[in-house]
């Protein structure tokens, strides 16, 4: 990299790393392997959620290290893990109701409206819209809201609940999913044709055709509009 | 941030065609043309990039350098420093991979009544399946059939994939949606229920079914969520460095390697089930990669070095679609539901060069062609060439706000850099994305060796020399629940001997035999970025994993 070098604070220790460098690849660039705090270095997995401050300044930022770009005299410092409260339960158990939700996860009543979720979400999502929602007993708009979590553990990290929103969203979604979406009629209908054997002399005689023939049957096959 | 000028200049050409190309179809390539383009621009045909294997059960055959290096290696343990007589941990089934394949095995493993303990290198569902976009193939359409499934399948890999697990890959996968729609995953459905499909490359009838662009992600976290409800036990930073067999030849385990604590624990188990994923952190000829970070051929290395057959290991996916600009995106995976979605490849000139819809090997080959055989791409700031991916095109074709409703993480993903998809093309040039092989199993998950299974992007022979967009979710579920189900049922059977490692110590042997000589160890666990100048700088070399 032929970049800039500009200053950041790695927990607390101050390196020289190029302008254009993600916080991973500036952590890599200073000698750091990084064990905990990467996973899939393209913005999904959520293992490496950063706080930063700016030298001199109060406020309290947040990024995907994998995704934010360095800026000079950042202060960096990753969450590689957080604690976080799991219910566990039954799928096949469950009633997609606000009072199931709130029987696993009772302390989302203690949400008290203060919105820290959102402002530190990486994900530009609003936890606790989505908790609410939840709570009304709309599980559809808390499954959609949720939909793009990461699982991070930014916004449990700051709650002053203690509400673990990313479990109450996974919650949602599956029982949403389960329970209140339709379920695909022509799916159904398709797997009892397979367990009766409907398709099973189409795929032996594939299986068996020799590859000259197959090559045919293939390239003149029709396909869907 | 966002484009640089003669970027601009580039676009304008795009967008000077882009109205006109609207309602345009790019003919599809002939037989013939298709093997013209593979042969003479897809890194697979390249022989500088192969090595041949002197030993193992692959002797003879070609490796792709990077790959040969890690296995052309020694243990990164000693066999004479691990106690397998005290093991730490005993299972019947032991799960070696936190990804949607290892999860699928390991729900399925103890719905049939077995103990099941799973290691992983990093978290819990820290793989590929976390990242995959674009979708899941299944037949379950009126118009639709598992066979017309897999003629699509067996033609994309050039028809050299072993049948036999085609058809358990076809066979299964409407029962696997099924599953997954009753674990309560969130596709994208009408009103009514109906599933809603696509087309991907390949595909003769639409069969991709998605969960917007998180589709992997939205079977991973349901996944993991019910592997949690399970109470299985899972060992999270804990990589798998070598199996573990017994005096019949059997697998009876694994020795796995806390990255924290640097310490080495034995788990001794009645079946083991592989589920370690893919290679791309190795970074085959050079090429940048879609991969998650703990993407290092360990699976692979482990099992060659037990004895296990690999195949189709010289053909690897190059997904047409990574982005080189800007710099920090750089080998990110652009899904290829963009092109499903109506997206064309465009060259600098604003022409159109290849079908949107051809398999991925073709259109790696044909944009690597357009760039490098007739020098029409356009040049990065860092050296990099690439293409126009033209998404502005989508909402042209399917109206305004279609990109932003089915594609949020590549708009979101974007936007952090200052670039406008939905009005902006996106530059691209092939990215390492998969491995089209790996350990050979049968159509139960089984490999060469007792005992042990194979599932997901480590298991060989399923997608030939080509996989299809949508079938690695598929296959990963697919295998992942045959190969748990089987080790299972056979844990009863298991008669086990005497723990050993002697594998370990007769391929060191081999090695030297072969006249390699090297200081090299692996499985290498972790990709190292740290660049050359720091370690000369600070002296901060690090261990080699």
């Amino acid at each position: 990299m032929s970049a800039e070098l500009i200053p950041v604070y790695i927990m607390g220790k101050k390196h020289y790393v190029p302008e254009t460098a993600t916080i991973l690849n500036a952590f890599e660039y200073a000698g750091y392997q990084v064990i905990r705090g990467c996973g899939c270095r393209g913005g999904f997995c959520g293992a490496c959620a950063t706080f930063y401050r700016f030298k001199d300044d109060y406020k309290l930022h947040v990024g995907l290290a994998c995704q934010k770009v360095v800026e000079p005299n950042m202060y960096l410092t990753q969450l590689p893990f957080f604690p976080a409260n799991k219910s566990l339960y039954d799928m096949d158990a469950l009633e997609a109701t606000a009072q199931q939700i709130i029987e696993l996860y009772p302390e989302m009543m203690k949400c008290m409206g203060c919105n820290t979720c959102a402002k530190v979400c990486p994900q530009e999502l609003e936890p606790m819209e989505y908790v609410a929602a939840a709570m009304r007993g709309d599980i559809k708009a808390a499954a959609e809201k949720s939909f793009d979590c990461i699982m991070c553990g930014l916004c449990a990290s700051r709650c002053p609940g203690e509400l673990v929103q990313y479990n109450i969203g996974m919650l949602a979604r599956r029982l949403y999913s389960r329970y209140i979406a339709p379920n695909a009629q022509h799916l159904a209908s398709r797997v009892l044709e397979i367990k009766d054997g409907k398709f099973n002399d189409d795929l032996e005689e594939l299986k068996s055709m020799p590859k000259e023939k197959l090559q045919k049957v293939y390239e003149e096959r029709d396909i869907e509009e | 941030m966002g484009y640089l000028p003669y970027m601009k200049e580039s676009i304008k050409r795009v967008e000077a065609t882009r109205q006109q190309r609207v309602n345009e179809t790019y003919p599809r390539a002939s037989a013939e043309e298709k093997k013209d383009v593979l042969e003479n621009f897809h890194p697979d045909y390249a022989d500088a990039g192969f090595k041949e294997m002197k030993f193992g059960p692959n002797k003879g055959e070609r490796m792709p350098n990077r790959f040969a290096d890690v296995l052309e290696a020694k243990s990164v343990i000693n066999p004479d420093e691990i106690d397998l007589d005290n093991p730490d941990l005993e299972t019947d089934v032991l799960v070696i991979g936190g990804g949607g394949a290892g999860s699928a095995a390991a729900l399925l493993a103890q719905e049939n009544g077995a103990d099941v303990l799973m290691t992983t290198k990093l978290r819990h569902g820290d793989a590929n399946t976390m990242m995959a976009q674009g979708g899941i193939q299944a037949a379950d359409k009126e118009k639709d059939s598992p066979a017309r499934h897999y003629l699509d399948v067996i033609g994309g890999g050039h028809f050299d994939n072993i049948p036999e697990l085609v058809e358990a890959l076809v066979h299964d996968a409407p029962l696997v949606i099924k599953w997954l729609e009753e674990l309560g995953v969130m596709f994208d459905k009408d009103e009514d229920g109906r599933m809603q499909t696509r087309h991907g490359g390949g595909t003769s009838r639409k069969r991709m079914h998605s969960a917007k662009d998180y589709s992997g992600a939205a079977i991973m976290r349901t996944l993991r969520d019910e592997v949690r409800n399970k109470g299985i036990e899972v060992i999270e930073f804990a990589p798998a460095v070598e199996l573990i067999l017994d005096d019949k030849g059997q697998c009876a385990g694994a020795v796995l390697y806390h990255l924290e604590t640097k310490k080495y624990s034995v788990v001794k188990a009645k079946t083991t089930i592989l589920a370690t994923g893919g290679i791309g952190r190795l970074h085959i000829g050079g090429f940048a990669t879609t991969n998650h970070y703990g993407a290092t051929a360990d699976g692979l290395v482990m099992a060659y070095r037990a004895g296990a057959e690999l195949a189709f290991m010289d053909s690897l996916q190059y997904h047409p679609t990574g982005s080189v600009f800007p710099e920090q995106t750089v080998g990110l995976l652009i899904t290829e539901k963009v092109r499903g979605l109506g997206a064309q490849e465009i060259n600098d000139e604003g022409e159109e060069f290849v079908n949107p819809l051809e398999t991925r090997d073709v259109s790696a080959a044909s944009i690597i062609r357009e760039c490098e055989g007739r020098g029409k791409g356009i040049e990065t700031p860092s050296g990099l060439q690439g293409v126009w991916l033209d998404s502005p095109l989508i909402d042209l074709k399917h109206g305004e706000g279609t990109i932003e409703k089915e594609l949020p993480a590549m708009v979101r993903q974007f936007r952090r850099f200052g670039i406008d998809i939905t009005k902006e093309p996106m530059l691209v040039y092939p990215t390492l994305h998969y491995q089209n092989g790996g350990i050979l199993i049968n159509e139960e998950g089984e490999t060469g060796i007792e005992n042990l299974f194979v599932a997901g992007e480590a298991a060989g022979g399923i997608h030939g020399r080509n996989r299809l967009m949508g079938n690695s979710l598929l296959d990963i579920v697919v295998f992942g629940r045959r190969a748990g189900r089987n080790a299972a049922a056979k844990v009863g059977k298991v008669k086990q001997g005497e723990l050993n490692l002697n594998h370990v110590r007769k391929y060191h042997h081999e090695l030297e035999e072969a006249g390699i000589k090297t200081d090299r160890v692996s499985p290498q666990i972790l990709p190292d970025y740290t660049p050359e100048e720091t370690k000369k700088k600070t002296g901060l070399v690090k261990t080699a994993f």
